[in-house]
Formats: structure tokens, C-alpha cells, sequence
């Protein structure tokens, strides 16, 4: 073993500087062993003790001295040219990254509350198995939360609004895509103009379709509530859909509500036309696909779709006359590929008296449950749990569609293809681009759509409409009237009646 | 709604980033959280934590218990023998660091210590047989904190041992710790050849009589002022007790001359005290010893009244829950290691002296002590971090203790067991590192973070007493 060292008279550093200079020397190849120290008599000592060869070296109280170890001459010279540079040069050998930076970002939802006194609402997107927990914590700081995350348990959804409840707090959610709060949208949702329509819903694309078409027809939004998909269930009791409608009712800047949802279970239901008829202003259900209740409070309309409730809530038609359907020739079935899941149930609900029986993932009776084999018209959400596991949303990912498309394409009987565009922050930034090249693909089929979304909308709802159009898609002004034109494609009804 | 006003909500964004950047660009305003999953990643410990957040009676409780600890004055009056001083501290009882540890469990320098702790009382006339009397269950073990005391590193203090008197006269509490023995081969690292019984006995003797005489000279030496001023001088009164003892000595050097103590032992006492920059460490930390102890026993606190290693494990003591210790196994310590000795060589993190951090001192003081900060692996720039980032877990700051580099804020303080669950910030400790085997002393010196697990703990029995109020009834 060979010994080098280097002596600096009259060098002071701090034994920090020297342990770390040692530590960067000994992690250098070659090296078995590096010592620096002032050479004090104790430190020499201690040197001598630890079996470092001090013979030669006539070093003072008040000089560095650096030795290194190794088999490797080379490489002790190395080391010690190296550090000589770090002492000359100042420089710490492990130069840390950082500094002093920004203050820290708050790390829980507690500090943040000390960062951002004033704060009305936390918007909780963590995973599933933790979102529970923070929504807790939120309303225990007072909060209103908008839970975003997906996979809680109906127990603690259940609990969280019992507890919201008793605080007189707002509970969005669990699995609440989309809200807009004061002209703010949070989570998936679309920029909407502002305005005196609130809606509450327990249904997230619903809500969007519904905030899309107001938009549309130029009126806006003052707020929109989501619910969570299982609030109007029997377990939850619909406690969200109720403060919201409690919420919008005594709001001055909310003139007309609109209720969205699947339909609700039947106790809850008449709660919420009992709420709804005490509101105090206009109210417009949609319980999507449910038929009217036969006695309603005076103030309340009916809407049997998304398209009829946005246009109850503005006073106008709808999306006007649907355009005119081209054939298919030799073709008679409904393939539909959603990333909504109510845009599904729309599409259904629709289409059904048109076509008859579709089946689903989703279906309006349980009976036409798909069981994955190939069959007559077909509507998926693909936005399901089964679906998106470990993949991204079919509206950020346009790639399953795509490839069902193909597939859908490939059968002999397909005669219109049906999609939902959903636009809005979240949202894939392009979604004509990605599918363009399917659609233009097609030959036979045709392929329909409708795209959900405002001009606001970073994605640009004419501009996204325009490049689909160019490739060959049939557009609507709503998933609804998509849905009947892609029926009567099927059905071979032509414009003006039957061939 | 109605209280979103005119300009959109104000929200907190908790997980996905982007949704906080789409509020901002449409008129909202957002704090993005950097969250994790709180109690490293156990969902049910977090649903616990999430069951006494903001609880009216926690929140209630450490007002109380903070305002008590801030209201402290310790003092320093006087040097007790440790049996006359220490409650209920029996004649054949050493007292160690940490949370309860049996002899038998005891790591290295504990065990060294403790032996020679049994040779310097006299209980046993060698190594051998001190050990045989250890063996066959002759001496009781207790941990300091059970009697208003503190020691670093092993903390081993034994009966005829000379304490430092801390008062604090607001609450009416006392706290103790030994005296500080200087570097190299010393008991609370574990040594007990005859150089070292030798020392502790001068320092039974002339050391203590000498300072005992200088305070009775001077009176009651206030901490708090001088621990302050020290701050403004380079030390954060853990790992850097320069200035502190430098005050000392200016606080006393008079005092002592004019006490009528022989004038060599005097020059003896006060060149000891020059040879040892960490002589006021064991000041310090009874000064914050008894500064906590004011906020003990408030139901329902959950701040951390005490953080204590014995180099077994790590505990702490929260203000609700007295005397009781939430564990976990200690960790090795990161830092820099004198030249010849490493990672391999180091006991797992031991001593009381964690009280100071437990504080707001030392590595929650980082910010004050440039001079050291390396030991946190870098530049004043991080050292500063660290600070800030303690303000986090911190019910408040302390007004009397503050950083010039910060712009002369308040260094924070009262550790809330529940932010450290909730936030995974672990406080931050630095500290000295000892040679596994006993009689080796200090090999380097670094920093440390106390386990999650105990503040899991803590946090656990917190919810645990919340819940079985909540379905008491009436």
C-alpha cells in the first residue's frame, strides 16, 4: 500500500470542510483510504492510532494535511492534484444542489390553510384510497370539497356527507369529474360564459353536456354542482344534490336550475321533486331516460334528454333540425364508443325507440348487459372502471377508440359509428387529430358525432368541429341529436320518413 | 357558493397539478398542495389523522399547551447532586437517555456508560464486577425524562452525579442535566477507563463546586436571553454551543472570582470550560427540558413535549399522554465522519439531547448556525430550508428565539405530532455520532430525522382518546 500526502501550511478549514474533502477523495477509484485534517497533536494522534503511515510528515498545529491510500500511484497523485483544486478553488466538494429557493409549498391540506386563509373549497384528486381521509380533513377545516379521486367506498362516501351535512359544508363527489364554481371550472370541465343557469347533478358529463349546450345557445352558467354518480342512490340519499339545489336556490346570481341525472332511486327522487318544488325559482330535471313522475310542483319542468333539459333552462329550441343523414347502404347496426358515461345513457335512452334493443356496459335494462360477444347495436362507455384501470380516460386517450373503430369498421353490418368528443381542460389537447385518420378511413360505415365543448375551451369547439367535419365525420349540435341521427342511419330512415 | 364572490373560488388543490394551473388561468385562485400520502402511505393511520384534524379540543389543548411553554423562563440557580434533586430517583438507580431500555438491550456506549457509572458510585470495584452486578439485576434503570431530566448521548446519570439546576418560575417546574465532560474518551459515549472516573469525580468535586459558588455569586442566570444571543451568534445551542459557552463564561467568570473559591481550582474550572465548545450544551438542553415540561399534561395536546433516543429507539412524549413513549426503532445517522471511521462504525442515533430540536433549537434553528451547516449536507442555502420547512410541523414560532439570516423571524416551534403524520416532514435532528462499541467516543457528527412510525404512534392514541370521549355518555 502506497501513501501520499499534501501539506498546506498555515491553511485553516473547518473540519466539515475536511471530513467531506476525505469523503470525496476515498469515493475516488483507487483509493483505499483518505484523511484530512488540521495536524493538531490530538488529530495526528488519532491518525497514528487508525494506522495511518505519518512517517516523513513534519506537519504543525496550524497546516492541513491530506493523505491518501492505494495500491495505485496514478491514482493517488489524482487525488491529491484534486485536492489541491478543492482547497485552492474553495469549491465543496459535493457542491449540494438547491438553495434558498421559494418558500416551501404547503404540504397538507392543514398548512395550506395557514398559506391560503381565505380558501372556500379543496379540490382532491389524490388516489382513491386516500382521498377518503382528505376529505375529511377538508371539511374539517371548514371546507367545501370537490373529491375527484374515484374508487371510495360507498361507506365512506356515505360518511363524508353525513359529516358534511352536520358541518353545513358542500361534498362533491366521490369520482366528480367536472364542477364549475364562480365561473371557475374545476377538474375536467369546460369554460363556459357566465351566467344565471345553476346546475347540480349527479352525473359529470351530463353536467358538462348540459353547461356545453347553454353555452351553445348563448346563455351561461353561474355554477354547476357535481354530485358524485351514486348520490341520488338509495345508500347516499341524494345529500349532495339537495344543499346544491338548497345552494343554487338562495344564490341571487341563479335564476333557472337544472337537476341532471341518471335516474335517481324512487324515495330519493320524490326528496328531491319535493326540494326542487320549494326552490323558489324555475327548476328543469333531466333524470336522463326516466319518464315524467305524474304529479310535479308547478315550477318544475321535465326533460326527457340533455339536449331538451339545456334547452327548457335557456327558453330555446334545442340544437334546431337535425341535419340530414347519408346512407349506408346494405348496413343496419349502431356501434357507439363514449368517454361519457351519461353521454352513453343519452345515446341509448335515444336511439332505443328507433332501434330496439341495445346492448351495453352500460345499459337502460339491465337485461341488455353486454357479454362481450359481437352482437346488434352496441353502446359502450368506455370511460368504466373495467376500461380505464391502469389506462388513461378515454378522453385524454383517444387510442382504444381508434382501434374500435377499426374493429367496428371491419364488420360487414355496421352502419354508423357513434362517438362523443368531450373538450375541456383535462381533456386531450386535440381530439380531432386523433381521430381523424380512422374516420377518414372508414368506407362503408359513417361515422357520427357530436363535440362537447365551448369556444373557450382550450381545444376550440368550432375548430375541433371543423377538422372532424373535413375527415368525413357527420356532426351534431348535441350527443342527443347525434344519437337519433346515427339511429335513423341504422334504421334506413331517411329524412322525411321511411324508404 | 354565494361566498365564492365575484372572482371565482378560492381553492386548494390537492394531487393533480394541472387542475390548480386551470383555475389560476380562469380567474380562480389556487395553492397547489405537494401532497403524499400522509403516515407513510397507511391509509387507515391516515384516516385517524383525518379524524382529529382541526378537533376543537386539540386545537383548545395545544394553545394551551404552547402558551405555557412559551411563557417559560428558565434559569439557571444552582448544581444538586442528582439523588437529593431528582424525583424519586432511588440510591442504587442510573438514569439513561431515550425512552426505558433493560440493561440486557442496552446498545454499546449505554452500556459502557453504565458501567462506568457503577464504578465511579462505588458500587462495584472493577469492569467485571460491575457488570456481574449489572447482570444480576443490581442496579435500576429508568430514563432521565421520568425525572425531569436529560443527558446526552448514553445520558447516563447516577446518583452522586452533579446536576445542573434549571427553574422555571412561571410554571413552577424544574428541570436537570449533568454536566458536560468535553470531548474524546468520556462516559456518555460509553468510556469508563480510570481517565474518565477520574474526571467525573474532579467534576463532582471542584466543577461543581466552583460553578454552584459563581451562581450563587451571580444569581439566577437567565437561558432564555442568552440562548437568543447566542443565536445571533452562530449557534443553534445543539450541535454548536460556542457562543452559548462563551456567554457563560462572560455570565460567570466574575461571579467566580469574587466567591471566594481558590483561585487555581477557579483557573482549573474555567480552562476546562474554554477547552469545550459544547460545555453549555447540557445547559441548553435543560433549559428546554424545562421549558417543555411547562406544556406537559394539557388532555388532548398533541404536541411533542419531548423527542429522546436511548440507541435502541427513538421516542417521543406528547403534552396528553405523561410519561408514556411512542417508539421506533433509531436510525443510524447521516453525516460526516472523523477521518478513519465511517457508517459502519456508528451507533444508532442515541441521546435526550433531541429535547432542543423538540424546542425549536438546533436543526429547527439551522438557520443560525451557518458556521455547520454542512452537517445537513449543504450549503446555508439549505440550511435555511430545513428551517422553513420545520415551520410546517410547528404549532407557532418563538418570538424569543430569533434568525437574523430570516430576516429575524421567529424560529418555529411545538412540534404537532398530527402535521408530521399529515405532511411526512420529519423533524429534524442534528446530532453527534457515536462509536457503536463503548469507549470509542464521538466519530463524526450529522443529522437526523425522527422515525414517521412514532408520530404514528402518537397520533393513533390521540384519535384513540378523542373517539372514547366522543362515546362516553353525557
Amino acid at each position: 500500500m502506497a501513501v501520499r500526502s499534501l501539506l498546506r501550511r498555515g491553511l485553516f478549514r473547518d473540519s466539515v470542510t475536511l471530513m467531506q474533502l476525505a469523503a470525496a477523495l476515498e469515493s475516488e477509484a483507487g483509493i483505499a483510504r483518505a484523511s484530512a485534517v488540521m495536524a493538531s497533536p490530538a488529530n495526528l494522534a488519532m491518525l497514528r492510532e487508525n494506522g495511518v503511515a505519518l512517517a516523513g510528515i513534519e506537519a504543525r498545529a496550524n497546516d492541513l494535511l491530506v493523505i491518501v491510500e492505494g495500491d495505485d500511484g496514478q491514482a493517488l497523485g489524482g487525488a491529491l492534484d484534486r485536492a489541491a483544486a478543492m482547497l485552492d478553488g474553495g469549491t465543496r466538494p459535493d457542491a449540494a444542489p438547491g438553495g434558498e429557493g421559494a418558500p416551501a409549498r404547503p404540504r397538507s391540506l392543514a398548512e395550506a390553510v395557514d398559506a391560503a386563509p381565505d380558501a372556500t373549497l379543496a379540490l382532491i384528486s389524490c388516489p382513491g384510497e386516500y382521498a377518503a381521509a382528505e376529505a375529511m380533513k377538508a371539511l374539517r377545516l371548514g371546507l367545501d370539497a370537490m373529491v375527484f379521486s374515484d374508487h371510495v367506498s360507498l361507506e365512506d362516501e356515505v360518511a363524508l356527507k353525513r359529516e358534511a351535512e352536520r358541518r353545513g359544508r358542500l361534498l362533491m363527489g366521490p369520482d366528480c369529474g367536472t364542477a364549475i364554481v364562480g365561473g371557475v371550472p374545476l377538474g375536467f370541465a369546460n369554460r363556459v360564459r357566465r351566467g344565471a343557469i345553476g346546475i347540480v347533478g349527479a352525473s359529470g358529463t351530463g353536467l358538462q353536456q348540459i353547461a356545453c349546450l347553454v353555452d351553445r345557445q348563448g346563455a351561461g352558467i353561474s355554477h354547476a354542482i357535481g354530485a358524485g354518480g351514486r348520490d341520488l342512490s338509495r345508500e347516499v340519499g341524494g345529500t349532495t344534490t339537495l344543499r346544491g339545489l338548497a345552494m343554487l336556490a338562495a344564490d341571487p346570481g341563479t335564476e333557472r336550475i337544472v337537476l341532471v341525472s341518471k335516474p335517481p332511486d324512487k324515495a330519493v327522487m320524490r326528496r328531491l321533486l319535493d326540494a326542487a318544488g320549494a326552490a323558489g325559482k324555475p327548476v328543469v330535471a333531466c333524470f336522463v331516460g326516466a319518464p315524467p313522475p305524474p304529479e310535479r310542483p308547478t315550477n318544475l319542468r321535465f326533460a326527457a334528454t340533455l339536449e331538451d333539459a339545456a334547452a327548457l333552462a335557456t327558453g330555446t329550441t334545442g340544437p334546431g333540425a337535425d341535419p340530414p343523414a347519408p346512407r349506408a347502404a346494405g348496413r343496419d347496426r349502431v356501434v357507439g364508443l363514449f368517454s361519457g358515461g351519461t353521454l352513453c345513457y343519452e345515446a341509448q335512452a335515444v336511439a332505443a325507440p328507433l332501434l330496439g334493443r341495445i346492448l351495453s356496459n352500460a345499459p337502460l335494462d339491465p337485461r341488455d348487459a353486454w357479454d362481450g360477444k359481437a352482437g346488434r347495436h352496441l353502446m359502450l362507455d368506455l370511460g368504466d372502471d373495467a376500461y380505464t384501470s391502469g389506462r388513461p380516460h378515454p378522453m385524454i386517450d383517444y387510442r382504444p377508440r381508434v382501434e374500435r373503430i377499426g374493429d367496428a369498421a371491419a364488420a360487414p353490418d355496421t352502419a354508423a359509428i357513434l362517438v362523443d368528443v368531450v373538450l375541456g381542460f383535462g381533456a386531450h389537447g386535440d381530439p380531432a387529430a386523433a381521430l381523424a385518420p380512422a374516420i377518414r378511413a372508414l368506407d362503408g360505415p359513417v361515422a357520427v358525432g357530436s363535440v362537447c365543448g365551448t369556444e373557450a375551451d382550450p381545444q376550440c369547439l368550432s375548430r375541433q368541429e371543423a377538422a372532424l367535419a373535413d375527415a368525413g365525420m357527420v356532426l351534431a349540435g348535441s350527443n342527443a341529436q347525434a344519437a337519433r341521427i346515427a339511429a335513423r342511419i341504422a334504421a334506413r330512415i331517411a329524412d322525411g320518413g321511411e324508404t | 357558493m354565494s361566498d365564492a364572490g365575484p372572482t371565482g373560488p378560492a381553492v386548494l388543490n390537492l394531487g393533480v397539478a394541472a387542475f390548480g394551473e386551470a383555475i389560476r388561468e380562469s380567474g380562480g385562485s389556487a395553492v397547489d398542495i405537494d401532497w403524499r400520502p400522509p403516515a407513510d402511505g397507511s391509509r387507515e393511520a391516515g384516516l385517524a389523522l383525518a379524524g382529529t384534524v382541526n378537533d376543537p379540543r386539540v386545537e383548545t389543548a395545544n394553545r394551551v399547551a404552547f402558551d405555557r411553554f412559551l411563557a417559560a423562563e428558565p434559569r439557571a440557580t444552582g448544581i444538586a447532586r442528582a439523588s437529593e434533586a431528582l424525583p424519586g430517583m432511588g440510591e442504587r438507580t442510573i438514569l439513561h437517555a431515550g425512552p426505558p431500555v433493560a440493561w440486557e438491550a442496552m446498545c454499546g456506549p449505554m452500556r459502557g456508560a453504565a458501567l462506568g457509572a457503577i464504578l465511579f458510585e462505588g458500587w462495584a470495584a472493577d469492569l467485571d464486577a460491575a457488570r456481574a452486578l449489572a447482570d444480576a439485576g443490581g442496579v435500576a434503570f429508568d430514563s432521565c425524562h421520568h425525572h425531569a431530566a436529560v443527558g446526552p448521548m448514553s445520558g447516563v446519570t447516577s446518583p452522586s452525579m452533579p446536576l445542573w439546576v434549571v427553574e422555571n418560575p412561571p410554571a413552577g417546574n424544574v428541570a436537570f442535566c449533568s454536566l458536560n465532560e468535553g470531548l474524546g474518551k468520556v462516559l456518555r459515549f460509553g468510556a469508563n477507563g480510570p481517565e474518565v472516573i477520574e474526571r467525573l469525580r474532579w467534576m463532582q468535586g471542584e466543577l461543581a463546586d466552583v460553578l454552584a459558588r459563581a451562581l450563587d455569586a451571580h444569581g439566577p442566570v437567565e437561558l432564555k436571553p442568552l440562548i437568543a444571543q447566542a443565536l445571533h451568534m452562530g449557534d443553534e445551542a445543539h450541535n454548536r454551543n460556542a457562543a452559548a459557552t462563551s456567554l457563560l463564561v462572560k455570565r460567570l467568570i466574575a461571579p467566580a472570582l469574587a466567591s471566594g473559591a481558590d483561585p487555581r481550582a477557579i483557573a482549573r474550572v474555567f480552562a476546562f470550560i474554554a477547552g469545550n465548545d459544547h460545555f453549555f450544551l447540557n445547559l441548553s438542553m435543560a433549559a428546554c427540558k424545562a421549558m417543555l415540561d411547562a406544556a406537559r399534561g394539557v388532555p388532548y395536546a398533541s404536541m411533542v413535549t419531548a423527542m429522546a433516543r436511548n440507541g435502541v429507539e427513538f421516542g417521543i412524549q406528547t403534552s396528553a399522554t405523561g410519561d408514556s413513549w411512542f417508539s421506533a426503532p433509531a436510525p443510524v445517522v447521516d453525516g460526516l465522519y472523523f477521518s478513519g471511521f465511517g457508517r459502519e462504525h456508528a451507533a444508532r442515533d442515541i441521546g435526550d439531547s433531541a429535547i432542543t430540536e423538540t424546542a425549536g433549537l438546533g436543526g429547527f434553528a439551522m438557520a443560525a448556525a451557518p458556521a455547520i451547516v454542512r452537517f445537513v449536507g449543504g450549503s446555508p442555502g439549505e440550511a435555511i430550508a430545513a428551517s422553513r420547512r420545520m415551520r410546517g410541523i410547528a404549532l407557532g414560532a418563538n418570538p424569543a428565539f430569533t434568525l437574523p439570516i430570516l430576516d429575524f423571524a421567529a424560529a418555529p416551534a411545538g412540534i404537532d405530532a398530527r402535521r408530521v403524520v399529515d405532511s411526512g416532514v420529519r423533524p429534524i435532528v442534528n446530532t453527534g455520532i457515536a462509536h457503536r462499541e463503548a469507549g470509542i467516543g464521538q466519530i463524526g457528527a450529522g443529522i437526523t430525522a425522527a422515525p414517521m412510525d412514532c408520530f404514528v404512534r402518537a397520533v393513533r392514541a390521540l384519535h384513540g382518546a378523542l373517539a372514547e370521549a366522543d362515546d362516553r355518555p353525557g
